[in-house]
């Protein structure tokens, strides 16, 4: 989130695409209805936000929302695409923000073109763009750089042009404007099931939000990421609200509501395979040293008065990261240890892992907190994929579809090679620890109960583990030893650390003074601090873990003095314990806040005060040399273009690689050109369905009566949702014959379902372009598989309860996330 | 921090209600109940079915999804709160209780909250109370041979703390407190939807029309019928209602003693045969 839970209650709008917080995040939705409760108080205050929620699917968050859109699945870059047209049309866009607070005003170089469904610089045999032709346009490099802090010195080839009239064809807005005018309603209609009225509905409300004293909040989820456009899916939505200057104010924002209690953590520290620690990229081929590394990572300062804060302290951030890791082997004349860290030739996502061990270039996976079998996509195929392995060590408190799958229904175990360890670890509420919320803030928590049996943290067991392997390397040498005899383990029991420990080591110390780190300001590039990952510098200092803060609700008059609700002394927020994003974008040129009664911070003629702001503490905005609001890119502003997507500067509207339609815009580009076909890539055959065939819309997801699948071990969550079903329309089940409660099969491509029908006018048919017939979906929950109570209750009826037998192995451009939320099935009732 | 000894109960606000079944969860886990045995019922997103001796919250599922006049083309954005109803049902601890004014043995009693509260060891387990009931609220436990419902954890109201289901509620969807101030609160939410024009919201069991009040009253988004809550026309008490069952009781028990006084009769007739007959 750029926001923060809370902060919901300030929106005036609450725009949810892709997303069903009401289900999934039935805590956070407080906020959802302290915002709309009672109108008389007015917005900010807990009254008469509008709740506009689109999804395939009448949910529990339809259920008590304003409106509800009926939308297909994996659409809504046009659905945002037609109302970032309706505000660029009729003037409605937030003037002074989006000239001076995004790139609107930046030209882009001349050849840039969009045709067809493709942007410049495709290249079909490598399926992806060479970017160079999205570029800015740059003036003549400047003498001197602009600003009154100095960082050091940021190459820079030149200064984009702007111009600030908005009027050149080739500025950002203009381009966008262009782009966009293709998204009228009608077409939007076509594309996304929505009618015309309704969407013009929308559009009017949405199209007040550029007002300054007008806030709105987007909150989304997995069901805009996990398509083949997921990263554009999630832009186009962050277009829009840059466009009606809603990012970086309370109550606004482009908010991802995270799936599990500590995802935001792992993304922090890294579980995504692009990234190290804090988002720094990681090293490629090629990259010798880290003068190659910062220079091909770092953003570079496009614009006099960028700050670049990220780009001009990169260097500081790894070299720090590489002393946390390898402590004294880490040396000036090592180049800080950099050529210890992998530079991976081809990309580590998620599906590589399975498409690397189908290949039979994988010897052994480790699992820790989640089970692939059950995850997929294409569940079959993964089993396959752990059926080829050597060994898979599954580390779990409780039994999984992955530590069970080689006596899944069907498979003979004697024909499994595969020799698995299970290795039974604590459960979160067995341990102490941090989760970092979907809001960025890191709460620590203690331990609830003793851990059972021999069961032991998953730390304890990866660092035996490596202990293990660090001997043997001893022991017996081998190619490349260094990195691994290098690795600091710098705690009381290097067998055993202690989550505190680690957090103390995230957190990073001054080297010379061996006092913790306060500030990632002070991180420097000589070897002195260490860190183990630059965002969570703060979170513990010599005084406190201030994780542990708890200064709420029990008195807010003292822990929340801005009354917008940051709650500054509660818990501890990445960065710096901000509570909203970008927030030198809350307040004018001036710095005075857009709306005064919901203030994010505000100059008061000294400093900025409020909530932690995102600039300089002490930097007058009346200066003309002071940084442009963004301090974290090269721009020193909001992107409405951007050349950092793989599949194009503009968000556009692809189908998925399963689709019902051929797209409206452009028919003979109809998927994303850069989506990652796995299994083309890999030399086997592409396993996708055709319409004719398949002729239903499928989107899988969650329900709140259960957590993904460690739930089914849970007795009074069983009870609540005890056998899997899917969600059939009651228009399609009359005319299939099918009744509610019937056993249906759900068939792909990949694989089949079968499984009861729960039949609903909560689902039901979108006309579309080029169909005469009404196009339906069906709604696939995902909490089912071959083990757990239900499994063990019903052996018969759960052969096939695995939801991701279906989903096809496909991921998207940018991220390579799987397309869960979008392929084609057909169904029939079992007789 | 004890409360005081006051009437006090729930408002179960249903238009902030999200289905999430915390309340049936923690109500399980407080009161330590294991549900009834898993069964999928194919209603909505209810399998927990009713409240009964295991189930002491039921949030039931009501799909009202309108038909759009056959067209399927147009799904009509339909405003919040009526399409699909979501209510968390509990014992509406009422002030003219239907199960005290049955139950044999005084193991229903009025405690000091003005709530209704289940003496198990008091039950004899004749049931009167379960088909007394109008809201079929309490349920037998078999494995004890006694009555059985929700106390409105009055375990925990003893030591100052709220029922769990109120406490896990996360939209205070349930709020729990003194009697007179939730009625402020609900008169005050239901003016504030009655002005976004839901026109249909009413409150049930805030007067005294239903059982002379419900001590656990509601905010319900439709008629109360559509709940399967009896309206008001049909809420009254066994005892007031039952001068026709009395009529019918008495005229029974009248052709009964006919028919027993005949039987008698016969039977003495046939007793005498029998004697007749093993005398001869």
């Amino acid at each position: 989130m750029t926001n923060h839970w809370r902060d919901i209650k300030n929106a005036d709008v609450i725009l949810i695409n892709g997303a069903n917080p009401a289900e999934a995040h039935p805590v956070g939705f407080q906020w959802f209805v302290k915002a709309k409760l009672d109108p008389t108080k007015g917005p900010g205050a807990g009254g008469g936000a509008k709740m506009i929620h689109a999804d395939p699917r009448f949910t529990r968050t339809s259920a008590v929302s304003d409106m509800y859109l009926r939308i297909r699945t994996g659409t809504d870059v046009a659905y945002f695409g037609g109302l970032i047209n309706y505000v660029l049309q009729n003037n409605l866009f937030h003037d002074e923000y989006v000239r001076n607070y995004t790139n609107a005003s930046f030209i882009v170089k001349d050849g840039f073109s969009f045709t067809d469904g493709l942007f410049s610089g495709y290249n079909k045999n490598t399926r992806s763009y060479d970017t160079s032709t999205w570029a800015y346009e740059n003036t003549t490099p400047p003498a001197q750089t602009g600003g009154q802090i100095e960082g050091p010195a940021t190459t820079s080839s030149g200064f984009a042009r702007r111009d600030m009239t908005l009027q050149d064809p080739r500025s950002v807005f203009q381009l966008l404007k262009k782009h966009y005018s293709r998204y009228t309603p009608e077409v939007v209609s076509s594309i996304t099931g929505i009618p015309v009225d309704q969407f013009n509905a929308v559009a009017k409300i949405v199209g007040e939000m550029g007002k300054p004293d007008k806030v709105m909040t987007i909150v989304y989820a997995v069901g805009l990421t996990h398509h083949t456009t997921g990263g554009q899916l999630i832009r186009s939505g962050a277009v829009l609200q840059l466009l009606l200057g809603n990012v970086g104010r309370p109550g606004g924002g482009m908010n991802a509501e995270r799936g599990h209690a500590n995802i935001q953590g792992n993304t922090d520290h890294a579980i995504s395979w692009e990234n190290l620690p804090g988002y720094l990229r990681i090293p490629a081929p090629g990259q010798k040293n880290l003068d190659d590394y910062v220079k091909q990572s770092a953003a570079v300062k496009s614009d006099p008065n960028s700050w670049n804060f990220f780009g001009t302290n990169y260097r500081n951030f790894m070299v720090s990261l590489l002393k946390a890791w390898y402590g004294s082997a880490a040396t000036k004349d090592n180049e800080y240890a950099f050529h210890f860290v992998p530079k991976p030739a081809t990309n580590s996502s998620w599906m590589s892992i399975y498409d690397q061990a189908l290949k039979g270039k994988m010897e052994g996976v480790m699992l820790s907190g989640m089970t692939a079998t059950s995850i997929g996509p294409d569940s079959n195929q993964v089993m396959q994929a752990l059926a080829n392995l050597k060994w898979l060590v599954v580390m779990d408190p409780l039994p999984t579809t992955s530590s069970e799958f080689w006596k899944a229904p069907g498979t003979d175990p004697a024909k499994v090679n595969t020799e698995v360890f299970m290795l039974p670890t604590t459960h979160w509420i067995e341990k102490d620890g941090s989760f970092t919320n979907s809001g960025r803030w890191a709460q620590w928590k203690d331990q609830v109960i003793p851990p059972e049996g021999e069961s032991r943290d998953d730390q304890w067991v990866l660092a035996d583990i490596f202990d293990r392997v660090k001997t043997l390397y001893k022991q017996q040498s081998g190619k490349f030893i260094d990195p691994i005899t290098a690795m600091t383990l710098d705690y009381k029991d290097p067998k055993k650390p202690t989550l505190e420990e680690i957090a103390k080591e995230v957190n990073g110390k001054d080297l010379s003074t061996g006092k913790q780190m306060t500030s990632f300001a002070n991180l420097k590039a000589d070897g002195t601090t260490t860190s183990g990952d630059w965002i969570y510098v703060g979170s513990v200092t010599d005084d406190a873990n201030n994780m542990k803060r708890r200064n709420g609700v029990q008195d807010p008059a003292k822990n929340d003095p801005t009354g917008m609700g940051f709650y500054p002394t509660w818990a501890w927020s990445w960065p710096a314990n901000r509570r909203v994003l970008y927030n030198r974008a809350s307040a004018d040129l001036k710095g005075q806040p857009w709306d005064p009664k919901r203030p994010g911070i505000v100059w008061n003629g000294s400093a900025w005060t409020g909530d932690v702001p995102d600039y300089p503490a002490t930097m007058n905005p009346n200066d003309p040399a002071s940084w442009n609001p963004f301090i974290m890119n090269g721009e020193g502003v909001g992107r409405l273009f951007s050349t950092s997507m793989n599949d194009g500067p503009i968000p556009e509207h692809y189908e998925p690689i399963e689709a019902p339609i051929p797209n409206p815009l452009h028919p003979n580009q109809s998927e994303d050109p850069v989506a990652f076909l796995y299994d083309q890539a890999a030399g086997r055959p592409n396993r996708f369905g055709k319409v004719d065939q398949f002729p239903y819309v499928a989107t899988s997801y969650r329900l709140t009566e259960h957590e993904h699948y460690v739930t089914q071990h849970v007795p009074l969550l069983v009870g609540l949702q005890p056998q899997a079903f899917v969600e059939v329309p009651q228009e399609l089940a009359d005319k299939k014959g099918i009744k509610n409660g019937d056993r249906v099969r759900v068939s792909s491509a990949r694989g089949k379902l079968e499984v009861a029908a729960l039949v609903t006018k909560r689902l039901g048919g979108l006309k579309l372009a080029g169909s005469d017939q009404p196009v339906y979906h069906i709604g696939i929950p995902i909490h089912w598989g071959f083990v757990g109570i239900s499994a063990e209750r019903n052996p018969d009826l759960s052969k096939n309860w695995l939801a991701n037998a279906l989903t096809p192995f496909v991921g998207d451009a940018n991220a390579r996330t799987p397309e869960f939320k979008a392929f084609l099935v057909n169904i029939e009732k079992i007789s | 921090m004890a409360f005081q000894e006051r009437p006090m109960g729930f408002f179960t606000d249903t238009s902030i209600c999200i289905g999430c079944k915390a309340c049936e969860v923690a109500c399980k886990e407080w009161n330590q109940l294991q549900g009834d045995p898993p069964k999928f019922t194919a209603d909505s997103y209810d399998n927990t079915g009713q409240l009964d001796a295991q189930n002491w919250r039921h949030v039931q599922f009501i799909e009202q999804v309108p038909d759009n006049n056959g067209v399927i083309f147009q799904p009509t954005p339909i405003a919040g709160g009526q399409a699909w109803l979501m209510m968390s049902d509990v014992c509406k601890h009422c002030k003219n209780a239907s199960c005290m004014e049955v139950c044999p043995t005084g193991a229903l009693m009025r405690t000091e909250f003005d709530t209704v509260y289940l003496q198990k060891d008091v039950c004899n387990g004749c049931r009167d109370c379960i088909s007394a009931c109008p809201y079929g609220v309490i349920g037998f436990n078999e494995q004890e041979g006694v009555a059985q419902k929700c106390t409105l954890c009055y375990d925990r109201l003893q030591g100052g703390m709220q029922p769990a289901c109120a406490k896990a509620c996360p939209t205070e969807s349930i709020k729990f407190g003194y009697i007179d101030d939730l009625h402020k609160v609900a008169d005050d939410r239901l003016a504030n939807l009655q002005t976004q024009g839901y026109a249909k919201a009413q409150l049930y069991g805030r007067d005294d029309k239903v059982y002379g009040g419900l001590n656990a009253f509601f905010l319900l988004m439709d008629k109360p019928e559509v709940y399967k809550l009896p309206n008001a026309a049909n809420a009254t008490l066994p005892t007031r209602n039952n001068l026709p069952g009395y009529v019918g009781g008495v005229a029974t028990a009248v052709v009964g003693l006919i028919a027993g006084l005949l039987a008698f009769r016969n039977g003495r007739m046939s007793e005498n045969k029998t004697n007749n007959t093993s005398a001869q």
